[in-house]
């Protein structure tokens, strides 16, 4: 009896089996834990390799190796008590770690995390006499619900802060939120260039778009440019240091959870880490071919999970390398990097990528192209860069024209 | 039931499914943990002295500036995300609008660097 209520609706048409449902369900259970673990074990993982980056020894007791040490953290967390200050407001003050965590957990769906992208694999497995892909769900505009998860992920932050009715938090808050929507424009604008190569949104036609060897990853594709800015305006997103103003602890305290004890803070820790395990798996899946990769024996899908795990691991470890070796910026080098440098690159190399296919599609030479476009880029840069100091200059001049009576300032 | 509408009901699963989780761990954890109260354990954190006024202090002026510059920018985005998507079908017309299109775009950005409102002191 299930064609009753929704059969007028040509979206509901199809049968749904019970096969179909356990799929799902075993597909987000698995994809669930598996999330859950590999932040845990994402946390021991940075801690004990920043460790060795510094001649430290890190975590080594819980454990071997201390690979329980996130457990026992979040174990002790859980039965420390909680404190609510009396002057915040207490329902948004509850709201927040969910704004916070949900939208992490989110943003890993649209991430196909195996599957056989061999040389002819079409990225399908066949369970139970059904083909399905190893990702949660393929979103038709995956891409964007990548980039609207990450743009919600700043409320989290925003309304901790605000609602701890503190100064440090809301210092630490307005500033995250000015930082995470400033290099949301920029990642949003870099990934044009993929969606231009792939002409698709859906996460899977993209790491499909990427078969077949290194040079078809959308790293080379695009040119490495896109690649860059979208990695430094990732780590910028994910506020992880060089770009961690928001938790600055010499001028901020703890940022925006800086009231948050318990397991409330436990849970901004997580999501935080949870962000950096699921945006390193994004910049695997749009530029790097996701599973991409050469199969051998045994089950395709297998060695694209393999390969997948591998690409991961890589950029887990260059974030942690991040931090140890990169000093913090100041926040207007922050603004400035973000708004003067990244926006109009990667505006501008999207224009070139495009004018570069669409020369392609109609069989121009591409040098002609390459240079054509380059020519007029330049020139833009150059009239932006002479508009830019003639209005230094101009400003200069009125500052010491208002300075020179008295001091007027 | 399409292939369209089910994988937005995946989506919606896996979301109610976090809720759940993050839920379950708050309730089971206010079960466990100890509750002792103290009216010094509710002052605000301000580097060990008593807070002084509100903490909703004013916030600069500047931020908002820049929240509204983003609008600008993502709306950008989402005009440019279907043209990329469909890139052949407007071909070199296409092209060239983007180009000027991008190029207004930039005026703004510059005329808002020539106000200053980037300029962060």
């Amino acid at each position: 009896m299930r064609t009753n209520v929704f059969a007028l609706d040509p979206l509901f048409l199809d049968d749904v089996g019970f096969e179909e449902v356990g799929i799902v369900l075993l597909k987000v259970v698995v994809a669930f834990v598996m999330l859950l673990v590999s932040v845990m074990l994402m946390v021991w993982f940075e801690r004990k390799f920043i460790s060795d980056m510094q001649n430290r020894i890190g975590p080594n007791v819980a454990g071997p190796f201390g690979i329980l040490q996130t457990f026992a953290d979040g174990i002790k967390l859980f039965f420390k008590e909680d404190l609510i200050p009396e002057r915040s407001d207490r329902f948004v003050f509850k709201l927040a770690p969910y704004l916070s965590l949900v939208p992490a957990f989110l943003v890993f769906v649209i991430v196909p995390i195996g599957g056989d992208f061999g040389e002819d694999g079409d990225g399908t497995v066949t369970w139970f006499g059904h083909e399905t892909f190893l990702q949660v769900a393929d979103a038709p505009v995956g891409v964007l619900f990548f980039l609207a998860m990450s743009s919600l992920a700043v409320y989290g932050v925003m309304l901790a802060g605000w609602s701890s009715g503190s100064k440090y938090p809301l210092l630490g808050s307005v500033r995250a939120s000015a930082q995470m929507v400033s290099y949301e424009a920029a990642l949003g604008l870099s990934l044009a260039a993929v969606i231009l190569k792939t002409g698709s949104l859906s996460s899977h036609d993209i790491a499909l778009a990427q078969t077949g060897g290194i040079v078809n990853w959308n790293v080379l594709a695009t040119g490495i440019v896109p690649f860059v800015i979208f990695l430094i305006a990732g780590t910028a997103e994910l506020n992880r240091p060089p770009f961690d103003l928001v938790e600055a602890e010499q001028e901020l305290v703890g940022g925006f959870h800086t009231e948050y004890s318990s397991l409330r803070f436990a849970l901004f820790f997580l999501a935080e880490f949870m962000n950096t395990v699921t945006m390193s798996a994004i910049i695997v899946t749009l530029f790097f071919g996701g599973p991409a990769g050469p199969t051998y024996a045994g089950p395709a899908w297998l060695w694209g999970m393999f390969w997948f795990m591998l690409k991961l691991l890589v950029f887990l470890g260059v974030f942690v390398w991040f931090r140890a070796t990169l000093p913090r910026l100041r926040y207007d080098q922050l603004m400035d990097l973000g708004w003067k440098i990244l926006i109009p690159l990667s505006l501008g190399w999207f224009l070139f990528v495009a004018a570069l296919e669409i020369g392609d599609n109609r069989g121009w030479s591409r040098v002609v192209v390459a240079i054509v476009s380059g020519a007029a880029l330049a020139l833009g840069a150059l009239l932006m860069s002479a508009a830019i100091s003639a209005s230094r200059r101009q400003r200069l001049d009125e500052q010491a024209e208002s300075d020179s009576p008295v001091g007027a300032r | 039931m399409s292939e369209f509408l089910r994988s937005y009901l995946t989506v919606g699963l896996f979301g109610a499914l976090a809720v759940l989780v993050v839920g379950t761990f708050l309730g089971l954890s206010s079960l466990v943990r100890p509750t002792r109260p103290q009216p010094q354990k509710y002052i605000n954190y301000e580097s060990g002295v008593d807070p002084v006024g509100t903490g909703w202090s004013q916030a600069n002026i500047r931020y908002y500036v820049f929240a509204l510059l983003f609008v600008m920018f993502d709306v950008e985005a989402v005009f440019i995300f279907p043209w990329a998507t469909r890139l052949e079908a407007y071909g070199l017309f296409g092209l060239v609008e983007m180009f000027i299109f991008i190029f207004i775009l930039l005026l703004g950005l510059l005329y808002a660097w020539r106000k200053g409102v980037l300029r962060w002191i």
